[in-house]
């Protein structure tokens, strides 16, 4: 502390200023903006003459509760976090883990391989999968011919559209929760191995005793991650089915882009977007005291 | 290295506006195949008017909405551009297109007797006009003429009796299959007859939805027979590929809009070829042939632009016979000048005949900026729940006033100060 004499204090701030008065203009203006927004029913008509925008109190929160369509849309986003989150964290883990086993070859290669989808934009990932899963021509379907199997509608079946939606986000994430694994595999030090080598535990034993419990800390930050991360699903119902075949992939995120710029209801739309973020920010809470309760 | 860069970049563009500074350069947005299409046109309109010169800008219609109000609240909207007619009340209402009345008085080219009058009056609000039609778009029936020969109809229907009648008969034909196609997905079968049958959709101005109405439920109860009939599919999985079931005679009979012509052309095997044709609507009535929408996209003037003679000018040349039909011959979207209808590829395209004929008989949806979201948020919803069973008809139409109701608060606290 005896660091921080005045000079240091000046030059602590010119260094820090610029990302402040950034962040600031560019993050916490607008959200408190949009906070603000979210207690009016500013529309296209307040677009034209601000004097149309009315002060509506928690009307659009009261509303959400209401609207069958937002129920129908946390309904599919918590479909997809809870099914696609787990499914997302278990491949990462086993592909930590076959890529960081001393029997594989080719590791760096491996690597690489199972991160490009990560880096691939998911527009164009999303418009190629379209075409995986198209119902006459996709490779989905014609892997599925040759096991005899009937052809199946994937993105156009109610039923269907969001596991392929969620399988299609496991292709595209899971490298780069695996990359973190593998930083938390390296950082177990290998004597923890040996030792449990020389008590003669088996491959089961050594994963559940010894990697399990010291990823523990890796595990819930990516848990957290992952989470906040797929609560946000947009791009690929957008890009592949707009939120339909009769809802089914409607997104909270999806309906509040509907909202806000197909309707330009943006007052409803930021409502929307604060239930979002108080519903992220439960879960995130969660996990967190979980996490607290497991260290003690 | 970057702001050398950036100056270079400075440089080229401040080079360029020197360039045409002696010419009025107008921005042109256009939408969709149109607005790749309409460059071509460009040239002929420059050396028309020497002193004008157009940047046209396409962007796709996915996109085109968003952009145009994107635009508007970032004050670069070009100065002339095109828009779906069904946004005129919407681009209206934020005053961001100019009123066009005058210019229509002064101007010896544009005269709204030459256009069709339910698609004019699509741009009109409250006697202002806003747009002038660029091309038009209506919905016809499309049909397979050997199936409806062997239903025993030579001629396709022409009221709504008949429709039933010959579903019914078509439907005894082979039971596996169905009669007509009436997306449950989509607003549009449920406005369709609703309008036909005389309902005003909303009422008190605007500012209430009239969908309880008596003429409205008299529709969807008509529509909703051929779903407990199984006349139509109420499951939209049954449809993959609306040119193959057509084909196939899954269904017989669906109502769609002309770029179907091309596609069916271009998609359907050549066995097909005279097996099928295009009629005007039903009616309910004795009026042969019933109302259909009145679509198409329209030429507005951005109000804030300084140029807007030299942007009228080019909607004049666009409108005009000569124009419209060398840009028919290059995108075949229908022309919205009447007179254009004389020139031989579409008086003898036979499935041409009867969008003329129906582009006669056209009525607008009603002209409020809340318009799309009632049908695209709500029709359709109440569409699907309708022609599954959910919920009867009256339950459904009076829970979708309401639901209507709700979206126009706003519109009646705005007429109310």
């Amino acid at each position: 502390m005896k660091l921080m004499k005045k000079n240091n204090i000046a030059a602590f701030m010119f260094f820090v200023i610029p990302a402040l008065v950034t962040l600031l203009t560019f993050f916490f203006l607008p959200v408190f903006a949009a906070f603000l927004l979210s207690f009016t029913d500013f529309d296209i008509y307040s677009l034209g003459d601000l004097s149309n925008l009315r002060f509506t109190g928690f009307a659009n929160y009261l509303d959400l509760f209401e609207d069958p369509l937002f129920w129908k849309s946390l309904t599919n986003t918590f479909y997809f976090v809870f099914a696609g989150a787990p499914l997302s964290i278990l491949v990462s883990l086993s592909a930590a883990l076959l890529v960081n086993s001393k029997l594989i070859k080719w590791k760096s290669t491996f690597r690489v391989v199972y991160f490009l989808p990560v880096i691939t934009t998911l527009v164009a990932v999303a418009i190629v999968w379209r075409y995986i899963y198209h119902p006459r021509f996709g490779l989905f379907n014609y892997f599925l011919s040759f096991l005899g199997l009937e052809g199946m509608d994937w993105l156009g079946n109610p039923v269907l559209a969001m596991p392929s939606i969620i399988i299609l986000a496991i292709w595209k994430n899971f490298g780069y929760n695996m990359i973190i694994f593998i930083a938390g595999l390296q950082n177990i030090p290998s004597e923890l191995y040996e030792a449990a080598d020389i008590e003669g535990a088996n491959w089961w034993q050594k994963f559940r005793d010894v990697t399990l419990p010291l990823l523990a800390p890796t595990t819930i930050f990516i848990t957290i991650i992952t989470m906040i991360g797929y609560f946000q699903l947009f791009a690929e119902p957008y890009i592949m089915t707009q939120g339909g075949p009769l809802n089914s992939t409607l997104s909270v995120v999806l309906y509040m882009y509907n909202e806000g710029f197909k309707w330009w209801n943006i007052g409803y739309a930021t409502a929307i977007a604060f239930s979002l973020f108080i519903i992220i920010m439960t879960g995130t809470l969660i996990q967190l005291a979980i996490q607290r309760k497991l260290d003690r | 290295m970057k702001i050398f860069f950036s100056l270079v970049i400075l440089l080229l563009f401040t080079g360029c506006n020197q360039n045409k500074e002696d010419k009025t350069v107008i921005n042109f947005w256009a939408i969709g195949a149109e607005g790749e299409k309409v460059k071509l046109l460009i040239p002929e309109f420059e050396k028309l008017n020497p002193g004008i010169k157009v940047r046209v800008q396409q962007i796709p219609w996915t996109a085109a909405h968003e952009k145009l109000l994107t635009a508007y609240v970032g004050e670069t909207l070009p100065d002339v551009f095109q828009i779906g007619n069904t946004w005129i009340p919407e681009f209206a209402s934020l005053k961001t297109i100019e009123p066009l009345n005058n210019f229509i008085d002064n101007s010896n080219v544009i005269d709204s007797t030459n256009y069709f009058a339910g698609i004019w009056e699509t741009n009109i609000i409250d006697s202002v006009v806003y747009g002038i039609p660029w091309y038009v778009d209506t919905r016809v029936l499309f049909y397979r003429k050997d199936i409806l020969e062997n239903a025993g109809y030579k001629e396709p229907p022409k009221t709504w009796e008949e429709l039933y009648d010959l579903s019914k008969k078509i439907k005894a034909l082979n039971p596996t299959n169905y009669s007509i196609f009436l997306p449950v997905n989509e607003w549009l079968p449920f406005i369709l007859f609703g309008m036909q049958n005389g309902s005003s959709l909303l009422k008190n101005d605007n500012t209430y939805g009239n969908f309880s109405g008596k003429e409205f439920v008299e529709a969807i109860e008509y529509l909703n027979n051929f779903y407990r009939e199984k006349l139509a599919p109420s499951d939209m999985q049954q449809v993959q590929n609306i040119y193959q079931a057509f084909e196939e005679g899954y269904f017989s009979m669906l109502i769609t809009g002309p770029w179907n012509v091309t596609e069916m052309t271009n998609r359907l095997s050549s066995k097909m070829t005279g097996k099928w044709a295009t009629a005007p609507l039903p009616s309910p009535n004795d009026s042969y042939p019933g109302f259909s929408l009145a679509g198409g996209a329209s030429l507005v003037v951005n109000i804030n632009s300084d140029k807007k003679e030299s942007a009228w000018k080019l909607i004049e040349f666009l409108n005009q016979k000569e124009t419209q039909i060398t840009f028919y011959r290059l995108v075949s979207s229908l022309p919205s000048l009447k007179d254009t209808w004389e020139y031989e590829e579409l008086k003898s395209n036979p499935h041409m005949k009867a969008f003329y004929a129906q582009l006669l008989n056209t009525k607008p949806t009603p002209k409020i900026p809340e318009w799309e979201q009632i049908v695209f948020a709500k029709i359709q919803n109440y569409a699907e729940v309708i022609a599954s069973g959910k919920s009867g008809v009256k339950e459904a139409s009076i829970n979708l006033d309401s639901d209507v109701n709700k979206i126009l608060e706003k519109r009646r606290w705005m007429l109310s100060r």
